[in-house]
């Protein structure tokens, strides 16, 4: 099975170009159905993959597909690496994919571009891919450039719309900074190790020498930055918002924004080796995860929290990564994937029924009339608020006993939980509880919805009940699963869990009962005191006002980067009109006027002519006497 | 039997400058005509004016030399000369039966 691992990105690929070419005149059902097949036959694929590399004794196995770049200073085969990490992401990868592929089926049946999204779904999941399988970092900057694009052209799906075009051009732009950075880094890499094939690189990773080390772990970094909105290059996500909500839950939540930590994770040994680097990225996580769960705390589109907390989420990921934690990483990635995914459906599912409304101030009592969205959307807050027994308590209790060697960002990451706790408890009691407060219109058309988009809910549910079940802690007495399933990936290992057996139990009551204690405080809140956020800010305090405003980023960025961008560029285009254009134009109309005065020797008489023929040979002649 | 040793000495008697100006005169005459008349016959004329200049110089050369080549490049010339006559002369005939009269100054369609 891991010899036909060529085929697993080979069936998305398909299923872009039949629904590319013929989609719109195969019709809603064929198309919706050629692009989620191709995807189930991934994961089928994907399946037996994963379950042949848990077998195998050697777990890392490379297939080659075809010699790529055959030069003599550089070669660079086009090969898959099939080994624990890459084949868990595949499962991931596809299997999230499916279940989105079948809510789109439902979600989207109303659109006219319906071909067109399945298009570009299908195409993102074969960029995904091909970066969670190449063997060698330019296969992966394929990848990752691939799926930049996806996200380009699935944000601004609506494209008729000029705010959901900017929002696009904002994401892939911020994308494009990242991967100067990571571009810089690869290339670093070939320069210090002649190579950039993985298993090469890291054999001879620890002759590069501190500072380069150091450096490419930084640059690769910086591209993990722009993937994975972290701080400085995080806003792009909440403006992603405006894409169609699977593309939200599958680009921006489960897959797309996880390569940023595929990537580091896959490149651990550098940063394994650069303390400095690691920190960084702590540092970096640590802050992005605070500073996006205040903001998620303020916000009144139920998506912009959902993204705030992706955001947040994703800085808790890096967090792990930084203190060495890397399977506690994946764990966490996995875990979220489900669970993230669940609550944008849940979040699309709301959405439908109430119209195209986003505002959760015109929400409320929703639970009577989606009982199947608000049963499954229960059960993703509970898993990512962290209470046990579901999937985000085991993930984020591994994440917390890993930090709790260094106070302050043990400090930083449980006080992150709590407002995760809080804000995303919010978020329930704000759509389903109390009564609707929205137009009578509205209420008419409150529906649940149709069984392709309860049925995924229903599933993710599931997994995100017992996606636990992958990393158990030794405390229990368990086997963490996932620990020793990766384990081959890390050449230096990973961070061992300091903290005595003791401790950890205490660390995770801790963190229950703070969860609890958030979510109790949501609940006095929002339905004991009935509180609903106001329309208007008049009378917020200022801290409140600078988290309603997203602590003014996207203000801070527009006046130092985008104004003198467009001053320079207005400057650019005076040069282009006025100058460049001018000077073009100066040598046609030189001909023009050069040519009126040459004209007037053709008199058309002929014995003029025969004149000049006479003096030109004259004139010869006298030239060759001359010389 | 012709004296060759009287013939010869004739010839070369008579110092080349002298032929070589004769054709030049002819040469220019023809240029002239050809360059500023009007008629298309006297251009005509004018033109085999020329080659005939030519033609002289040419055989002026071959006796001084000795060299008969130049006498053969000379049969060439007038078998050219022949062949040109007969294709200007259908030309004009053409280009009569069109407009009606032969003065060159009327075919000016080429002007700007």
């Amino acid at each position: 099975m891991i010899k036909l691992i060529g085929l697993v990105p080979l069936f998305p690929l398909i299923g872009f170009i039949i629904n590319g070419f013929f989609g719109k005149k195969m019709g809603k059902g064929l198309s919706g159905a050629i692009a989620s097949i191709a995807i189930l036959a991934s994961f089928g694929l994907a399946v037996g993959v994963f379950m042949e590399v848990n077998a195998s004794e050697t777990k890392s196995h490379v297939v080659n597909l075809f010699s790529w770049i055959n030069s003599d200073t550089l070669k660079i085969p086009f090969e898959f690496l099939v080994d624990p990490l890459s084949s868990l992401f595949l499962l991931i990868i596809t299997g999230i994919g499916f279940l989105i592929h079948i809510y789109s089926i439902g979600y989207m049946s109303h659109d006219e571009g319906f071909a067109r999204f399945f298009t570009y779904l299908n195409l993102f999941i074969f960029f995904m891919l091909l970066l969670v399988l190449g063997n060698n970092y330019l296969i992966m900057f394929v990848g990752w450039e691939g799926v930049g694009l996806c996200s380009y052209l699935l944000i601004g799906f609506w494209f008729k719309n000029t705010e959901y075009n900017n929002a696009a051009k904002k994401a892939f732009i911020m994308n494009r900074i990242g991967d100067l950075g990571f571009l810089l880094g690869i290339i670093l890499i070939f320069v210090t190790y002649g190579t950039i094939t993985y298993g090469e690189v890291f054999i001879k990773a620890n002759m590069g020498g501190d500072t380069v080390i150091t450096a490419i772990a930084l640059l690769l970094f910086i591209g993990a930055m722009g993937k994975s909105a972290q701080i400085p290059l995080y806003t792009w996500l909440p403006d992603a918002m405006a894409g169609p909500t699977p593309v939200s839950a599958l680009i921006h939540a489960a897959t797309m924004v996880t390569a940023g930590i595929y990537m580091i994770v896959r490149s651990n040994i550098f940063y394994a080796i650069s303390e400095d680097a690691s920190m960084v990225v702590a540092g970096v996580g640590a802050a992005t995860a605070l500073v996006a769960a205040i903001i998620g705390c303020y916000q009144n589109d139920i998506k912009k929290v959902l993204a705030y907390s992706t955001v947040s989420q994703l800085g808790l990921m890096f967090l792990a990564l930084g203190v060495g934690a890397y399977s506690t990483a994946i764990f966490h990635v996995a875990t979220h994937a489900a669970f993230k995914a669940l609550l944008f459906l849940g979040a699309g599912s709301v959405i439908h029924a109430m119209s195209g409304e986003q505002d959760m101030r015109r929400m409320g009592g929703l639970r009577k009339v989606l009982p199947i969205t608000h049963k499954t959307m229960f059960i993703g807050t509970l898993a990512i608020s962290g209470i046990f027994p579901f999937a985000g308590f085991f993930s984020k209790d591994e994440i917390l006993v890993h930090v709790n060697e260094y106070k302050l960002l043990w400090i930083i990451a449980s006080i992150t939980s709590i407002l995760t706790a809080f804000y995303m408890f919010r978020m329930m009691f704000l759509t389903f509880s109390k009564s609707f407060r929205g137009t009578e219109e509205q209420k008419h058309h409150l529906h649940e919805s149709p069984s392709t988009m309860t049925l995924p809910l229903i599933i993710l549910a599931v997994l995100s009940t017992f996606a636990g079940l992958l990393g158990l802690p030794e405390v229990f007495h368990c086997n963490n699963w996932i620990t020793e399933y990766l384990t081959p990936v890390f050449v230096r290992g990973q961070h061992i869990i300091t903290a005595s057996h003791e401790t950890e139990i205490y660390l995770m009551i801790i963190a229950f009962v703070a969860a609890v204690v958030a979510i109790v405080t949501a609940y006095r809140i929002f339905i004991q005191a009935s509180i609903v956020p106001p329309d208007s800010d008049k009378g917020r305090n200022a801290f409140s006002l600078l988290a309603i405003q997203k602590f003014k980023v996207d203000e801070l960025y527009n006046s130092i980067i985008t104004k003198p961008l467009d001053a320079v560029s207005v400057g650019l285009k005076y040069i282009d009109t006025q100058i460049i254009d001018k000077v073009v134009d100066g040598v046609g109309v030189t001909v023009s006027a050069v040519s009126s005065v040459v004209r007037q020797l053709q008199t058309g008489n002929i014995g003029f002519y025969i004149f000049s023929m006479v003096l030109g040979v004259i004139a010869i002649i006298f030239w060759n006497v001359l010389k | 039997m012709i004296n060759t040793v009287l013939l010869q000495s004739a010839i070369i008697s008579t110092p080349i400058e002298w032929y070589i100006l004769l054709s030049a005169t002819l040469f220019t005459i023809g240029a002239v005509g050809v360059m500023f008349r009007r008629n298309a016959i006297i251009i005509f004329s004018c033109i085999e004016l020329m080659l005939n200049a030519v033609n002289l110089l040419l055989v002026a050369f071959s006796s001084y030399h000795s060299d008969a080549s130049a006498q053969v490049f000379v049969f060439f010339i007038m078998a050219v000369a022949a062949a040109e006559v007969a294709v200007g002369l259908a030309i004009l005939s053409m280009i009569y039966r069109n407009v009606k009269s032969i003065d060159i100054d009327v075919l000016s369609k080429l002007k700007h």
